[in-house]
């Protein structure tokens, strides 16, 4: 860890302004000299580690009171960047009309990181590739452009079959980025300009040749909400781990059917602890859509969704243990009581 | 009595609460890091980045610019420090690779530089701006890489002294009925616990006190003497409270005498707190093991032939082994037996202790082959254990001083409703969830070493123990409390216990699951030293005869192993007899069988060991017997373990709270083996790439609903005279066998390589 300095910003434009000041040309947003701080879950123990190193720490919590708030009353779900995990988790009215939401943020990490955790912290987590989050490997891209992938040929039992690229394989490792790109949610954005409302499928960015550029945010840029259209009450997220809690998913999917007579009228299908990058699959809903749902077309629907995985030496099962997920989510979303 | 407080059986104490519970729960209890000491400097370790090579050169500049710097320490000025030997073979240290002597680099993350700032900020920033070169050597990672050398243990390691054999194995494997042969692994551990691996260093003149979780302070302090090149009596440990130890602080790291020596050079006290990954580096590990095992039996079941072949991998520059075959060779009447340990030599820094170092790799090995065994013959595992039950062992014919193998097995089998288990393969289910029945045999020597202690008593019935033992969170205060109280008859809460400062009466090393029998012991015979004195006092004429010593007591019965008092002594009327105020007494105590140096050896820091295999005309371990239930997910292949019951037997238990939290914690422990723990090696460059509890997996509650201990209660008069089995290392041993076994039952898949994760199950 190496000295900065803290500030609190008490209005959005404040926060906007001192995170733009620090901005420098062509530097990505993960290695901009200001970075914003909310449950610092992530954030602090990246600079423990001394992977971040920001000069300047620009704590948003003081925006809380307009950017926690949580409406699920109308025909969307709205959530504020700030509101904690754990209380998003626990909400009654989202537990019953999006389940996928409110289990892909029960399932994750531990109830104290809950309670801290902050909904837009956790859509920006990083990676957990233990060669990008441990400073003395020198090969990572993400973190040393152009230095090499350390990952590629080395234990690589935890990392991406999808997505990937010959520069970074590394996982997006969160688990309610699934629920958002599922369910076509939308984030508000706010910056110089305002607020601007964009896809959620539109933050991430695959590694390609550039790893160390994960989102499309731009250094001053917040994420103030998340918008939901929709209600989803058949609506799954299986996870798959090594420990019954606090772990994060060897693979996940999250999956919401809209089931009409039977007939499966609209399908929702996204994949965690497999890809580089929150992943909609939608090779495997289009199978799904318009279909009545048995088992071999679960099955159908599973392969549709790796039919591009590609594994390395120690995480060529994700793509078998991926598919099995895929279907159990399915038929646990349609035998769902709702 | 609760769950947590079981009910005490025949031979059992009763379970008093810890005597360091509330100092724990309130945050009192001040471990090595929280000694306050009068302006300290900080140290922050940098660890190499290659594990074998040559640093070329160190770029400081950028790390000296950090305000509040105040030394940058490398092996160019680094302060001269003696070598001492491996522990293993007469000396302290748990490698004889040294650091910051030369510019070679022996291991991944072996100490390359030590920052010393004002601050534990600074310190860390400056270590963090520290900048190397390395000519870096392509290293060999573990078994299977080029460049590493195998011999056989025995001859290179000075405790590993004989590979056992009876009988002529390869005939009578040759001519068996039934054969099995099969390979097992395990891999690399971390210890991993939970107090960091922390030094403060602190000199008074020529005087110097080191603060620093060790489970053996006389060890250390000879050993950091030796390294300095000044007289042991110059050196102090303490460490009241240890935050858990599992072997890793046994033997000294180099850590130790490095801080001394730049405390000494800089003239203030110096404090290292160094990091959890750093742990996985600069201390010892469980080394991966490989095992090939082979087992002839009759149609009935009874072992013909037993061979267990076992490689461990070390360091280059020491012989560490396990060689747990001195346990497997003699756990099951076999008239032929065979064996041979290996060890492989690569690039890493030296293995050490870690709880139950032989018997958890090699037991693994041996329980599964005998669940095999079972499946081949179509018998019942637990049947199978039972024919081959024996009271003498088979390689000397020695006799187990006590042996309650099968009551652990028949006792653990009731309450966990083996019975219920339908026998065949993937023959049991619960919606997504295949189900498993498994169950293994579990065992660990009992030891024993030279102790000595103080024990003070006043008028009114105050005492004070003193003895140089650990709490390394087993409960060594209050058991040590407890024996204290009964045996001098004085209430519980008038009893003091100093433990953890070198500058105490010795104890041996908290390790080998000795200290009860060992501490107890002496502290027993002390307390008779002070009945003797009492006695005298009030009975002059009476010669101490051994009727004369039976009658000495203070108060009630003092323990069931000891010796009945029909006369209370009257304390305050001794007292007057005697004329004093308070009556100490110190005493060493040893073992039968212990060898002629050994009084030498406990002042010095040298722990000799006595009992399991190694006794003369005996064999004694505790036993016990473990079964699990074990859940497969027919989608996910997550593997669960919703059940765990042990019973066990290891002879007095001197407080069942106590024990059952060591054994409860043991099965837990061998769960998180068999499903979790193992260190990532990555094979190029022979570096730990999992080195942090994020990564490095243990269990949560989540992962262990259900986990139910069982005291059996047992005698045995041949052990020591507090008649205690160590219990403390008995539990891992079985549970990772279990855990296999009951995965073969729930999916017809027999895995023999731990952990076993989802991605190793084909159903
Ligand atoms: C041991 C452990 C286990 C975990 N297990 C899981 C798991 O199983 N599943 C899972 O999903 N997650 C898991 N996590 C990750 C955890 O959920 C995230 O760390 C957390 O959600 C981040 O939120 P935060 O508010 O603490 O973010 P911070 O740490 O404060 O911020 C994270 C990043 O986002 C940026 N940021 C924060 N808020 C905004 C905003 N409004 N707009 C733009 N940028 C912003 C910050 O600058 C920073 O770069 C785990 C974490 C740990 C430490
Ligand atoms: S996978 Fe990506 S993050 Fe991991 S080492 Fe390779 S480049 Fe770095």
């Amino acid at each position: 860890m190496r000295p900065f300095s803290y500030q609190r910003v008490t209005d959005p434009d404040m926060a906007v302004q001192v995170l733009s000041a620090a901005a420098a040309a062509n530097n990505p947003l993960t290695k901009a000299a200001a970075q914003p701080l909310a449950g610092g879950t992530t954030l602090i123990d990246l600079m423990k580690l001394d992977v971040m190193r920001p000069a300047a720490i620009v704590d948003i919590n003081p925006l809380s009171e307009g950017w926690s708030a949580v409406d699920p009353g109308g025909e969307s779900l709205r959530l504020g960047a700030l509101a904690k995990m754990s209380d998003v988790a626990a909400h009654d009215e989202i537990q019953r009309n999006y389940p996928v939401v409110a289990n892909s943020l029960k399932l994750a990490a531990s109830a104290q990181l809950r309670n801290m955790a902050t909904l837009g912290g956790n859509v920006m987590q990083r990676t957990r590739c233990s060669y990008f989050r441990d400073v003395s490997y020198e090969n990572c891209n993400k973190r040393n452009p152009g230095s090499g992938c350390a990952a590629m040929d080395g234990v690589n039992r935890m990392h991406a079959v999808l997505g990937t690229s010959d520069q970074c394989i590394a996982t997006y490792p969160g688990d309610f980025a699934q629920a958002l790109i599922a369910l076509d949610a939308s984030i508000e954005i706010t910056g110089r300009s305002g607020t601007r409302s964009m896809p959620f499928a539109e933050l991430h960015k695959a590694p390609g040749n550039t790893p160390e550029i994960e989102t499309t945010l731009q250094p001053g840029e917040l994420i103030s909400a998340f918008v939901i259209p929709g209600r989803w009450p058949r609506s799954v997220y299986l996870k798959a781990r090594d420990r019954q809690s606090y772990e994060f998913a060897l693979s996940s999917a999250a999956v919401a059917l809209d089931v009409q007579d039977g007939t499966i009228s609209d399908a929702r299908v996204a994949l965690g602890g497999v890809a580089t990058v929150p992943w909609r699959a939608r090779e495997a809903e289009a199978l799904l859509k318009g279909q009545r749902f048995d088992d071999a077309l679960a099955q159908r629907a599973a392969d549709a969704a790796f039919a591009d995985a590609r594994g390395r030496q120690h995480n060529g099962f994700k793509i078998a243990l991926g598919k099995r997920v895929v279907a159990r989510a399915l038929q646990q979303a349609v035998t769902m009581e709702i | 009595m609760t769950a947590a407080a079981p009910e005490p059986k025949a031979n059992m104490g009763q379970p008093v609460p810890r005597y360091d519970a509330v100092a724990k729960v309130t945050g009192r209890a001040t471990y090595g890091s929280d000694m306050p000491l009068d302006n300290p400097a900080y140290a922050f370790l940098v660890t190499s980045a290659i594990s074998k090579g040559r640093i070329n050169s160190f770029e400081l500049d950028d790390a000296k610019r950090v305000r509040g710097v105040i030394d940058i320490v490398t092996y160019q000025n680094a302060p001269k420090l003696k070598e001492s030997k491996l522990f293993s073979n007469g000396g302290y240290a748990g490698t004889t690779i040294q650091p910051l002597k030369s510019a070679d680099v022996a291991h991944d993350g072996e100490i390359i530089a030590v920052v010393v700032a004002e601050s534990y900020e600074a310190a860390r920033e400056a270590a963090n701006r520290v900048k190397v070169s390395y000519t870096a050597i392509t290293p060999a990672a573990s078994f299977d890489s080029p460049g590493t050398t195998k011999a056989a243990a025995k001859g290179q390691n000075g405790q590993f002294k004989e590979d056992p054999q009876v009988g002529d194995f390869a005939k009578a494997f040759d001519e068996a009925e039934v054969k099995l042969t099969a390979s097992y692994d395990t891999p690399t551990q971390h210890h991993n616990p939970m107090e960091l691996f922390s030094t403060s260093c602190v000199w008074m003149g020529d005087d110097l006190v080191i603060y620093e979780p060790s489970q053996y302070v006389y060890g250390l302090k000879n050993g950091v003497a030796e390294q300095l090149g000044i007289d042991a009596d110059k050196v102090r440990v303490v460490n009241p409270y240890v935050g858990g130890g599992f072997g890793s602080r046994g033997s000294m790291t180099p850590r130790t005498a490095i801080i001394a020596g730049i405390a000494r050079r800089l003239n203030r006290p110096i404090k290292l707190v160094p990091t959890r990954d750093q742990g996985f580096t600069i201390a010892t590990y469980r080394a991966e093991t490989r095992h090939e095992i082979k087992l002839g039996a009759s149609r009935d079941g009874k072992l013909v032939a037993l061979r267990h072949e076992g490689a461990e991998v070390s360091s280059r520059a020491d012989p560490y082994c396990v060689g747990g075959t001195k346990t497997t060779t003699r756990l099951y009447a076999c008239p032929n037996v065979d064996s041979l340990v290996s060890i492989v030599r690569a690039d890493r820094n030296t293995p050490g202790f870690m709880r139950s170092p032989p018997e958890v790799p090699y037991l693994f090995a041996l329980e599964s082959a005998m669940d095999e065994l079972a499946v081949k013959l179509n018998m019942d595992p637990v049947e199978l254990r039972r024919v081959n039950d024996t009271i003498n062992e088979p390689i000397g014919g020695k006799p187990y001083t006590s042996r309650a193998l099968m009551a652990c097995f028949d006792e653990a089998a009731k309450a966990f409703g083996w019975a219920q288990r339908s026998a065949a393969p993937k023959s049991m289910s619960d919606g997504d969830w295949l189900i498993g029945y498994g169950c293994a045999a579990t065992c660990y020597p009992t030891q024993m070493a030279p102790s000595a202690a103080r024990v003070r008593l006043q008028r009114d019935g105050r005492t004070r123990v003193e003895i140089a033992g650990h709490e390394i969170g087993t409960g060594a205060y209050t058991i040590i409390a407890q024996t204290a109280s009964e045996r001098l008859g004085v209430p519980l809460e008038k009893v003091s216990v100093f433990i953890g400062d070198s500058d105490l009466p010795p104890a041996p090393v908290a390790g080998g699951s000795n200290s009860t029998a060992s501490t107890c012991s002496a502290v027993m015979m002390v307390c008779d030293q002070v009945r003797q004195r009492l006695f005298k006092a009030l009975m002059p004429n009476e010669s101490l005869t051994d009727k004369a010593k039976e009658t000495v007591g203070i108060g009630q019965t003092p323990t069931t192993q000891a010796a009945k008092s029909d006369r209370p002594l009257d304390l305050e009327k001794a007292f007057d007899a005697l004329g004093v105020g308070v009556v100490e007494e110190y005493g060493e105590w040893k073992p039968e069988g212990a060898p002629l140096d050994s009084f030498k050896a406990m002042h010095s820091g040298h722990a000799r060991l006595v009992g399991g295999a190694a006794m003369k005309d005996k064999i004694a371990y505790a036993f016990g017997a473990e079964f699990v239930e074990v859940r497969v997910n027919r989608f996910t292949h997550e593997i669960r373990c919703p059940r765990l019951v042990g019973a066990f037997a290891a002879g007095r238990i001197l407080n069942p709270r106590t024990a059952r939290s060591q054994l409860m914690g043991g099965l837990i422990w061998g769960m998180s083996s068999a499903l979790l723990e193992a260190t990532e090696i990555d094979e190029r460059t022979a570096r730990y790439v999992n080195d942090n509890f994020a990564d490095y997996l243990v269990p949560v509650n989540a992962d262990v609903p259900g986990v139910e201990v069982i005291l059996i209660s047992e005698q045995d008069d041949h052990i020591n005279p507090a008649g205690a089995k160590g219990l403390g290392e008995l539990a891992n041993v079985g549970t990772n066998a279990a855990i296999c076994n009951a995965i073969y039952h729930a999916t017809g898949q027999r895995i023999r390589k731990l952990p076993v994760r989802l991605e190793n199950i084909e159903v």
